[in-house]
């Protein structure tokens, strides 16, 4: 099980049957399976926030739903995500690729990476740092659970050196 | 003829149908003239009630789905218009209330006073339509995702504020969607 098939398996485990994504070079594999997948609905979006927003109407619908994206993508959504998402009690499992952390080659990517992690504390929204596969497939296996029972988006952060 | 009247005009058909409504007076004036359950209320997240929208259409492929959306609204998430032609949901209406103005916050001007929204519909792919001129129940129940703007003039009815929670809205919600 290597760093992206344990972010696949947890989600199926996880039982996602709806996925939005903005894309980052570190998720392409994840979002290439998640396409070959049958049993789950992939869908591209053109900013993060209105990934929120599909992500609300399809648990609506009865789905459960996560969004892929890079750290930068949670800056393009904070309001979305307490305005709606948590307004409403709207589980939702958050991958995210956290740029900006040990090894980025793009200094653009090093402000909001670093100010990440202190932006979910300020949310306060549960994340997860895992730094192997074993520790990413138990974080996202158990996400959607963790997201219905604190009402709550539920975030992975997954690092450069995570893969 | 101001929002609250294009409001009355969309709902009166409707029997079934599932409708998620813009924030502010839009979902007030909502409240007011025809609450049922059937009727999602977006009480924060301004722009999104598109998107929220198009996600319900794909999870719920059975139902027919009504977003009443707004001119200023549409402004803050005109990608939203891209991805939605991109899936086109054949039981997706997507309707534009046009008043030129951010109804809620004291009728200030909106860019969008200036455009054609179905125009720009139109050059992206959508069918579109002007509210007055289809038989609304008939563009809902085809098999086309449809696109509609609904012109008419700014101003606020004396409608309440809703007084159910986003819980409360969300429950009811859920269960007539999901029953």
């Amino acid at each position: 099980m290597d760093s992206s098939e344990a972010i696949y398996n947890g989600l199926k485990d996880a039982e996602i049957n709806f996925v939005v994504s903005v894309p980052c070079v570190n998720l392409t594999k994840i979002l290439n399976m998640l396409d070959e997948d049958e049993n789950i609905v992939h869908i591209p979006v053109t900013r993060e926030e209105e990934g929120i927003g599909l992500c609300a109407g399809a648990y609506l619908g009865g789905m459960k739903t996560a969004i892929l994206m890079q750290n930068s993508g949670l800056g393009n959504s904070v309001n979305a995500l307490k305005s709606l998402t948590e307004l409403y009690e709207f589980p939702l499992v958050m991958i995210m690729s956290h740029r900006g952390t040990e090894g980025e080659s793009i200094c653009g990517q090093v402000p909001m990476g670093k100010s990440t992690p202190k932006i979910l504390e300020a949310m306060d929204f549960h994340f997860f740092k895992p730094e192997t596969p074993e520790n990413a497939y138990g974080a996202v296996s158990n996400s959607w659970k963790l997201s219905l029972k604190e009402s709550k988006p539920v975030s992975i952060l997954l690092e450069i050196k995570y893969w | 003829m101001q929002r609250r009247d294009v409001i009355e005009k969309i709902i009166e058909p409707l029997s079934d149908e599932l409708v998620v409504c813009n924030i502010g007076f839009p979902a007030r004036e909502l409240y007011d003239i025809r609450d049922r359950p059937e009727n999602f209320y977006m009480i924060g997240s301004m722009g999104l009630v598109s998107s929220i929208g198009l996600g319900l259409a794909i999870a719920k492929p059975e139902k027919d789905i009504v977003v009443i959306d707004g001119d200023g609204a549409l402004l803050m998430n005109m990608g939203s218009l891209v991805t939605a032609n991109a899936l086109k949901p054949r039981n997706l209406t997507w309707i534009v209330i046009n008043n030129g103005a951010y109804g809620s916050t004291g009728n200030q001007v909106t860019y969008a006073s200036e455009l054609d929204l179905k125009e720009i519909a139109k050059s992206i792919g959508f069918e579109s339509y002007d509210l007055d001129e289809v038989d609304l129940l008939k563009l809902i129940k085809d098999e086309n995702c449809n696109f509609i703007e609904a012109k008419c003039e700014p101003g606020n009815s004396q409608a309440p504020i809703i007084d159910l929670t986003p819980i409360e809205i969300k429950e009811r919600f859920m269960k007539i969607t999901n029953e």
